[in-house]
């Protein structure tokens, strides 16, 4: 394992250019953990046209971005991803690569773990490295949240593991630092076998990108009926957040499955999030426990939902909800 | 058309539960069940069947016991069902499984035919990675499409609408290919009591270490680099602030008070 050094963040970018938040995300907890062995923290690119990304990883505490900019880069593609990220990691020889867990992520850090034959560890919600053995202590709920298992990769480099969006924060974004860029170049991508053709534009209601929001409130079966979604949708709109569900309301058919927060939906880490008659089955919470500040709102003052909640309400939605909505305008217009 | 489709035996995690004593995971007791994506996976290929002509095999990996959810896959559509079993491959994590799938796979197309498509669930409800179906592909040096909730077959190429957060992609890829499905915009269907009957019947062959000719030393613990260090069941009582007052306006307004005071509105 000896020649393996620094701690790479892939920083996976839009075809806009500009980086993905999770990538930035991850700058953080990678922060820590260089310094913790002494060594660098790398942000590496695979974009085009990716001046934004490079800009933003500077400004959150990379001490070199490693870059490969070309044309073919400008959507993510299995095939040529792994063969450059190959070509990279065989190169400098990284001692520990993370990745954000977004459905590239997760195609992206199998096919590159088994390349190079490596550990990979998904969806961590802690991170740490042993500073003695340099092993990264990737910690990750299994079994639907009920158990949380600490994973180690201690006899092959590099080590691998994915975190999901939200789950560590942004640091403080500082335009004023700027470090070494190295533009490399792999060799010209091969025809690949599967690509993409065309991108489909969602309808209205399915557009919702759970991932990065800031503020989301879930209703789950306890709203009744599919037409108390409007009052979950009402305070969303006054905290200025999107809507999540539980499972038990896409089940009922009240609202569509991209929605739907948990273990068979998306994992989310906003800095609030409000559950409105959710009960809190262990797979719910999988997909929640790593919000900021959980709000949640119960008439069964049992409810598990009320052991993950810094606040809870208990009392019936129907009246709560409305009313909560009415003071948050009241004070946001106030504020203003 | 020729399609594999990989399935797990798992817990029910929706009836898994915590001993409070203990706090450790009560194992005893628990439903196996066929991993819910990969039930989804089976029905995609069985539609596939619905409208041409194909034969689908399911594989899995895992105890004897797992013959049970392969007889669950055979009463919906699949038509011949293989255990991969053998005391060298417990303890295999997602690359070790990965490397005996993609051998143990030679070995069923020494017997089945070359397989077009494979089919994976996006991931198993127990581990939760959705890393062993990338890798097998990987292990397989085959192209992948995952996490896609509908595909087509046009003569010799696949045409698959996977998910992201940000919206829908369509993807084509030659064959063979590996695609992972998420939930589709259907249910998987149901087995009658004919089908079930044939199911049961069904002999399973069971492949072992040697028939799979998997290399030892890439299967199993030895063979898998990432270990298990130590596990514990997460403690979930925050202490949070309860409100309740008389009201509900009330109460709205007590809460809408704390969050303004902690700068969340």
């Amino acid at each position: 394992m000896d020649g393996y050094k620094n701690i790479w963040v892939w920083i996976e970018t839009s075809s806009d250019g500009a980086a993905r938040s999770v990538g930035l995300e991850l700058l953080t907890p990678g922060r820590k953990m260089a310094d913790t062995i002494g060594h660098s923290l790398i942000a590496v690119i695979i974009g085009s046209g990716a001046d934004a990304a490079v800009k933003s990883a500077m400004a959150y505490g990379a001490d070199q971005v490693i870059l490969l900019d070309d044309e073919c880069f400008a959507h993510y593609n299995t095939e040529i991803f792994t063969d450059a990220l190959q070509e990279l990691v065989e190169k400098y020889k990284p001692d520990t690569v993370l990745f954000g867990a977004t459905a590239n992520g997760r195609d992206l850090a199998p096919r590159i773990a088994s390349r190079v034959h490596t550990g990979l560890t998904a969806d961590c919600t802690e991170l740490s490295i042993d500073a003695e053995t340099g092993n990264v202590q990737w910690t990750r709920p299994a079994f639907g949240g009920n158990l949380m298992a600490v994973i180690e990769c201690p006899n092959t480099r590099p080590q691998m593991g994915s975190v999901r969006p939200g789950v560590f924060k942004k640091g403080l974004r500082d335009d004023s630092r700027t470090v070494e860029v190295i533009n490399e170049t792999v060799k010209p991508p091969a025809e690949s076998r599967a690509k993409i053709v065309e991108f489909i534009a969602d309808a209205a209601e399915n557009m919702v990108n759970l991932e990065e929001a800031e503020i989301i409130v879930s209703g789950g079966r306890g709203l009744g009926k599919p037409e108390n979604f409007e009052l979950v949708k009402a305070l969303a709109d006054a905290l200025g957040g999107v809507v999540g569900s539980s499972r038990a309301a896409v089940d009922e058919g009240w609202i569509p499955h991209a929605h739907q927060v948990g273990q068979t939906g998306k994992t989310v880490g906003p800095k609030v999030y409000v559950a409105c008659g959710i009960s809190g089955a262990i797979q719910h919470l999988a997909g929640m426990s790593e919000s900021d500040t959980i709000i949640a709102i119960n008439k069964d003052p049992d409810a598990s939902i009320f052991g993950v909640a810094d606040y809870a309400i208990v009392g019936d939605l129907l009246e709560v909800l409305p009313a909560l909505t009415a003071e948050v305008k009241r004070l946001k217009a106030d504020k203003a | 058309m020729n399609i594999l489709v990989c399935v797990k035996q798992v817990p029910d995690t929706t009836e898994i539960k915590i001993n409070p004593e203990t706090n450790t995971l009560i194992r005893e007791g628990v439903p196996s069940i066929v991993n819910t994506f990969d039930a989804f996976a089976l029905e995609m290929a069985a539609r596939i069947k619905d409208t041409q002509d194909a034969k689908i095999v399911v594989m899995s990996m895992g105890p004897d016991q797992a013959k049970k959810a392969l007889k669950e896959c055979l009463a919906v559509g699949a038509d011949k069902a293989y255990l991969v079993s053998d005391r060298a491959f417990s303890g295999s994590d997602t690359l070790a499984t990965g490397y005996i799938l993609s051998e143990a796979m030679k070995a069923v197309e020494a017997q089945e035919g070359p397989f077009d498509i494979i089919f994976c669930g996006k991931q198993a409800i127990d581990g939760d990675t959705a890393q062993t179906g990338p890798q097998l592909a990987e292990h397989l040096d085959y192209p992948q499409i995952t996490c896609i909730s509908d595909i087509t077959v046009e003569d010799a190429k696949i045409r698959a609408t996977r998910e992201t957060e940000y919206g829908k992609e369509i993807w084509e890829s030659s064959m063979p290919v590996l695609v992972t499905v998420t939930k589709p915009p259907y249910e998987p269907r149901y087995p009658t009591i004919k089908t079930k009957m044939a199911a049961n019947k069904a002999e399973i062959p069971v492949l072992t270490i040697a028939e799979v000719k998997a290399d030892p030393e890439k299967s199993g613990l030895k063979g898998s680099p990432t270990r298990v260090k130590k596990t514990y069941v997460p403690v979930l009582n925050k202490n949070g602030i309860i409100i309740k007052e008389e009201m509900a306006a009330d109460s709205a307004k007590k809460l809408a008070g704390l969050l303004s005071d902690a700068g969340l509105v």
